[in-house]
């Protein structure tokens, strides 16, 4: 494949792994994974990758489908069950570059509402299994493909470059239905934290682990690649010393100021949770 | 259900659950005199992003938590209410039913099971909140895949809202679903699809289509639910306590990606019709048994 024409996810999963199809799934699937050493480990690295010839026309691209939500069930399922039997789980990687989830006739009649269920499924499975698992935002993290690719990790990871965002809808559609303009979306963004689809706003909201910054996310060099695995073996080690639930994410210094709704009404639903 | 009848006699004494708000509702799934209402109204949890954007709060922020019992078994309901934000997940709303989900596993975790039960009755991520509303429901459903190990999870989609975006995907991992002909479920709301897609993709405004698509008679034939029930509080309820009954299933839907796989490879997504997929689909749902219609 021309190098010029590989979205983020392919280049990323290429770089920190290897090429897709030699070890890991034919070149033609919609979920490439590649098994790769990260520091000690063997890890897994997913990435959801377009797929031109797709059976279903509405998920050629880098989105999340029927199939992208099942092999990435089966992808990360793979990895809890050949794991099972040893003590150290190794680490998971999800290289987050995915625009939508596909909007189709054929899509919900046939239930992808359970396909990204079962990628949600299995992620939340190997981290409570004791897999790190870590997401790499190197593109867009959308809405529901991000739910399904990415946002049940220990530690979630973001490149601060052009292109990288998170967000619930994407912007045009968004200021459609908020009867707003992209301009004026974007200033309200400024204001309300969590209406951004700025990382920096991500980071505010304790939902980042790391911003990696000076990185080109189109064509890294060698250093930056490097700083980028680093990041990564750094993010693997401090997820082993963690929770293997969410509650990370509420124990940040910046979550403790911008997410102080979320920690005072968990506080007061345990106060009355047994009745006096 | 002791006896069958062809048809439901008509002016039967019969509550209507959808008519409900979110609060009776969790009052009649409960056991009677045992509601007992957490962070509730007069503790004021309200959003603090829908001021900025002038919008009046409510003081449940759409939510309602209720302790009681099922069947004389401790109980927790999470009940979302559609006339507050089309039932939208904010971060207070959201973090109130993952606190729920979080607390039950913690019992569970120590020995006391408490039966989870989520009504659900949203279309999904609140945009005025849209990070956190995102971000929330990956911790319920975070929550919901630790819970099930022990107890079912069980969840109802009455209508009239249904269940879309990211809160389809928290149903769908759910132990057992329940539904009415009225309930909808699904990850694009029609509208959006029309919008995202074009009209010669789906046409929202075509109300037959849709719910042959993703209403609850078409979810319980195809599996993706378990039981469909008349809009009948006891009813549900009596679903409610078959559901529980019944235990955690072997494997879960959500967990059995050959057999799905398998199944979505038999479809050609160019003649695949709600019809014929019900002969792939049909009632392939957790250990094997077929879905149930109760009336």
């Amino acid at each position: 494949m021309n190098d010029a024409t590989l979205t983020r996810g392919q280049r990323w999963l290429r770089a920190l792994a290897g090429e897709a199809g030699t070890c890991g799934t034919p070149s033609s699937s919609p979920v490439a994974h590649v098994d790769a050493q990260l520091a000690g480990d063997l890890a897994r690295f997913i990435a959801v990758v377009p797929d031109a010839e797709n059976r279903f026309a509405r998920a050629r691209e880098n989105v999340v489908g029927l199939e992208q939500g099942w092999l990435l069930a089966r992808a990360v399922r793979e990895v809890i069950e050949s794991d099972a039997a040893s003590e150290r789980r190794r680490p998971i990687v999800a290289i987050v570059d995915v625009k939508s989830q596909a909007y189709g006739y054929r899509e919900e009649m046939l239930g992808i509402h359970l396909a990204c269920a079962a990628a949600v499924d299995a992620y939340a499975c190997a981290r409570q299994a004791g897999h790190p698992v870590v997401a790499l935002i190197v593109g867009p993290a959308m809405s529901g493909a991000f739910l399904a690719h990415g946002y049940q990790a220990n530690r979630i990871l973001a490149l601060d470059a052009p292109g990288t965002m998170v967000h619930a809808m994407g912007k045009d559609a968004a200021a459609r239905v908020t009867r707003r303009s992209v301009e004026a979306l974007d200033a309200l963004g400024e204001t309300i934290t969590p209406m951004s689809y700025s990382l920096s706003a991500i980071a505010k909201l304790g939902l980042l682990d790391r911003l990696i910054d000076n990185v080109d996310a189109d064509s890294p060099n060698d250093e930056q690649i490097a700083r980028v695995r680093q990041a990564l073996i750094e993010a693997v080690a401090s997820a082993r010393q963690g929770p293997r639930d969410l509650s990370h994410r509420l124990a940040s210094d910046a979550a403790k100021t911008t997410r102080a709704a979320s920690i005072d009404v968990r506080r007061r639903i345990a106060e009355q949770w047994n009745a006096c | 259900m002791t006896s069958q009848l062809t048809s439901p006699p008509p002016f039967i004494a019969r509550e209507s659950f959808i008519e409900m708000t979110a609060r009776e509702r969790a009052r009649a799934l409960l056991d009677k005199g045992s509601f007992r209402e957490l962070a509730g109204p007069f503790d004021h949890h309200t959003s603090p992003w829908l001021p900025l954007q002038g919008i009046v709060c409510q003081a449940d922020d759409g939510v309602v938590i209720a302790r009681g019992t099922i069947d004389g078994e401790p109980a927790v309901v999470a009940a979302i209410e559609s006339a507050f934000q089309g039932g939208s997940i904010g971060e207070v709303a959201g973090s109130k039913i993952a606190a729920a989900l979080e607390l039950a596993l913690r019992d569970c975790e120590n020995g006391h099971p408490v039966r989870p039960l989520i009504v659900f009755e949203t279309g999904g991520v609140r945009l005025q909140e849209a990070n956190l509303g995102l971000a929330v429901i990956a911790e319920i459903q975070s929550a919901i895949v630790a819970l099930r190990q022990h107890v079912p999870v069980v969840g109802i989609v009455a209508g009239m809202v249904g269940c879309f975006g990211g809160m389809s995907l928290a149903a769908a991992l759910c132990s057992r679903l329940i539904m009415t002909r009225q309930g909808r479920l699904g990850m694009n709301g029609p509208e959006v699809i029309e919008q995202e897609a074009g009209v010669d993709e789906l046409d929202a405004s075509d109300r037959r289509l849709v719910w042959q698509l993703i209403g609850g008679a078409q979810r319980v034939a195809t599996g993706f639910a378990d039981a469909l029930v008349d809009d009948d509080a006891s009813a549900i309820a009596t679903a409610v306590h078959s559901a529980f009954a019944r235990g955690v299933p072997s494997a879960h839907r959500s967990q059995q990606v050959d057999a799905y796989l398998a199944r979505l490879a038999q479809i050609d997504p160019q003649s695949v019709t709600p019809e014929s997929m019900r002969t792939v689909l049909r009632a392939c749902a957790d250990d094997g048994s077929t879905a149930e219609t109760q009336s």
